[in-house]
């Protein structure tokens, strides 16, 4: 352990998803189904900022950055970019018999490496975003709290105070109408808001690093992990069917025998008064 | 495992005796889903000096009440509720769990699933039942919200969903005696809890509570400019509601995060809901089909909007919304002069 060598340093490890960019998703109004061609793939923008805010307390506490992202092999443009932002290690987590994982599944395999590599070096802390933007789900960073057995601390809007040596860290938290301030012992995990930071530039030499850093891969081989808890199989949910949202009655359209937008207007007013809306003159 | 879990049980979020309103949308949602399965709905209370609490559950339409109290409860806690609620979940197998997707609930049940080997579905909008099957039938927006799937739970239980604010419409309180309350007990000592709770900074939100407002004009890209967003402010005051807006405007920086409507933002059900320049996706969608009256205004007929619009008008909404609102003004001043005569 770091306090028994008398180095108080943290290392931090990084859990990040890359996802497609939703906000760049569209509809086929035709068939309803998703245009999924040509959408850019992004590091999960939470977490970003759980990648630059290990970053800030690495600079700050001294100790090192590892990340790890579960994913197909593209996935390795990611942890580059990480490496290129400043993170010392990336491992990407990839194996057909992980596809097709739901949020139970995926915690598992992302603990299952973390054991790994605490196997190597100790971990004092780890970094998720609140969600990632495809699924919003916000279940793999408590999944992988709940099977550590350490502290969770989500939706962490700003890191007040670490101490390696106390082994405590304390955070604020943003609630639904407020925030709370919270100590926790280390090690923890946290899942972190955007307010958290400001994502900074990636410096030249960090970009050079990233382009030629080459992304650790490891497998169920290197994991041996129970194969019934993995993929499709490990998965207890399962989407039974997609589609859009069920119709309402079907609406008025108003001043489609080209009136003016006067009278449209008018209309529209008149249509909303019964429902004492507008009030009546 | 000897029996079939059975009964519905609904997480009653509570602190000090106050109860987030959405565990009370659940109960009445609860109670549709419980007959319909045939079974029981109870509440779970978690807390300390929460028996007021659990008699208002039974007044929510309870069977029963599962309740642990413990100073350790208050305030809440990851590591003291879920211990509780898992504890609970295991010596009495419920067969259905549904928690508020609040910042509490989605905290909570993610570590609740994990440790129960369970699949949970986040935010849903829309609950139903597979009776022959015993199955919970989960809708929620997917793929960024661009699509709805229906996610079901294959041989574990309890199946968890969350369920944001305001999806279900909050049941009346009935008069009803208080019934069985089973009691559980904490098996944690003040030395086993490894986060602490320092303070609390309570900010409220200036502008008001855009989940809990009878009338909201909500703006999206297709108001093209900032200074267009000020339109929306426009005819939100002159009609005494609020403003709010889609992912894409609030992405913008038009308006703050605070007025969002939608999967990430907030789920609102007022009585009208007049969406400017909004096409209408389904992570939109999703968070006010449930309003009363929904009038649209966009340029583009095809927009997914006019699908749920009481009132659809093809219109240019930066230039409609001035015509409007000065319409509005005229007969709102009509009906101060009438009430004064």
């Amino acid at each position: 352990m770091n306090i028994m060598e008398g180095a108080f340093v943290i290392n931090i490890a990084v859990c990040l998803k890359q996802v497609p960019d939703t906000s760049e998703v569209r509809l086929d109004p035709k068939t309803n189904t998703l245009k999924r061609e040509g959408i850019p793939s992004i590091i999960n923008p939470y977490d970003a900022h759980a990648l630059e805010e290990a970053l800030t307390l690495r600079d700050q506490v001294g100790g090192q950055v590892i990340v790890l992202s579960m994913g197909p092999p593209q996935a390795v443009q990611s942890l580059k970019k990480a490496i290129s932002y400043g993170a010392d290690r990336a491992i990407l987590l990839t194996d057909r018999v992980f596809a097709g994982s739901d949020t139970l599944a995926t915690s598992y395999i992302l603990t299952g490496a973390l054991q790994k590599l605490m196997q190597e070096e100790p971990i004092d802390l780890i970094l998720c975003g609140k969600q990632a933007i495809d699924g919003d789900t916000a279940q793999v960073g408590p999944g992988i709290a709940s099977r550590l057995g350490w502290p969770l601390l989500t939706y962490v809007s700003k890191v007040e105070k670490i101490s390696p040596q106390a082994r405590e860290i304390m955070v604020h938290r943003k609630l639904e109408e407020g925030r709370e301030v919270l100590r926790a012992s280390l090690p923890a995990l946290l899942t972190v808001v955007k307010e958290i930071n400001e994502i900074r530039y990636a410096p030249l030499p960090d970009l050079i690093r990233g382009a030629t850093y080459a992304v650790e891969i490891w497998n169920n081989e290197d994991l041996h992990l129970d194969p019934t808890q993995l993929g499709l199989k490990g998965s207890p949910t399962w989407v039974s069917k997609t589609g859009t949202p069920p119709l309402r009655e079907k609406g008025e359209m108003l001043g489609k025998d080209q009136a003016s937008s006067a009278q449209i207007a008018s209309l529209l007013a008149e249509r909303l008064i019964p429902d004492i809306v507008v009030p009546n003159r | 495992m000897a029996e079939h879990p059975l009964g519905i049980w609904v997480y009653i979020e509570q602190e000090k005796g106050q109860v987030a309103p959405v565990s009370w949308e659940l109960m009445g949602e609860g109670r549709r889903l419980a007959d319909k399965l045939g079974t029981s709905l109870s509440g779970v209370v978690l807390g300390h000096q929460i028996d007021k609490v659990i008699n208002r559950v039974f007044a929510y339409g309870a069977d029963s009440v599962y309740a642990i109290d413990d100073p350790l409860l208050e305030p809440y806690r990851n590591q003291t509720h879920s211990h509780g609620l898992v504890q609970l979940c295991r010596d009495h197998q419920p067969e259905i769990l549904l928690m508020g997707a609040t910042t509490t609930g989605r905290d909570l049940s993610g570590s609740v699933a994990t440790q129960l080997a369970t699949g949970l579905t986040a935010d849903c909008t829309e609950l139903d039942i597979d009776v022959e099957k015993r199955k919970l039938l989960q809708t929620r927006p997917a793929f960024g919200g661009n699509i709805l799937a229906t996610i079901l739970c294959r041989d574990r239980w309890p199946q968890m969903a969350t369920v944001r604010p305001r999806v279900f419409p909050e049941p009346e309180a009935q008069k009803a005696p208080s019934s069985t309350v089973v009691r559980g007990k904490l098996s944690l000592q003040p030395k086993d809890v490894t986060v602490e709770v320092i303070k609390r900074i309570n900010e409220e939100r200036k502008e008001g509570y855009l989940d809990g407002t009878d009338i909201i004009v909500a703006g999206g890209r297709g108001l093209g400019t900032k200074e267009n967003f000020q339109l929306v402010h426009n005819l939100a005051q002159a009609l005494g509601g609020m403003a709010g807006a889609s992912r894409p405007a609030v992405e913008s920086g038009w308006i703050s995060y605070s007025h969002q409507v939608g999967q990430t933002g907030y789920s609102v059900r007022p009585k009208l809901y007049i969406a400017a320049g909004i096409s209408g996706a389904i992570q939109h969608l999703v968070g006010m089909q449930n309003a009363e009256i929904i009038v649209a205004i966009n340029k583009d007929p095809d927009a997914p909007i006019f699908r749920v619009a009481t009132y659809g008008i093809i219109a240019d909404a930066a230039e409609f919304l001035p015509i409007f609102t000065e319409e509005v003004k005229k007969r709102m001043e009509g009906k101060a002069v009438t009430a004064k005569a």
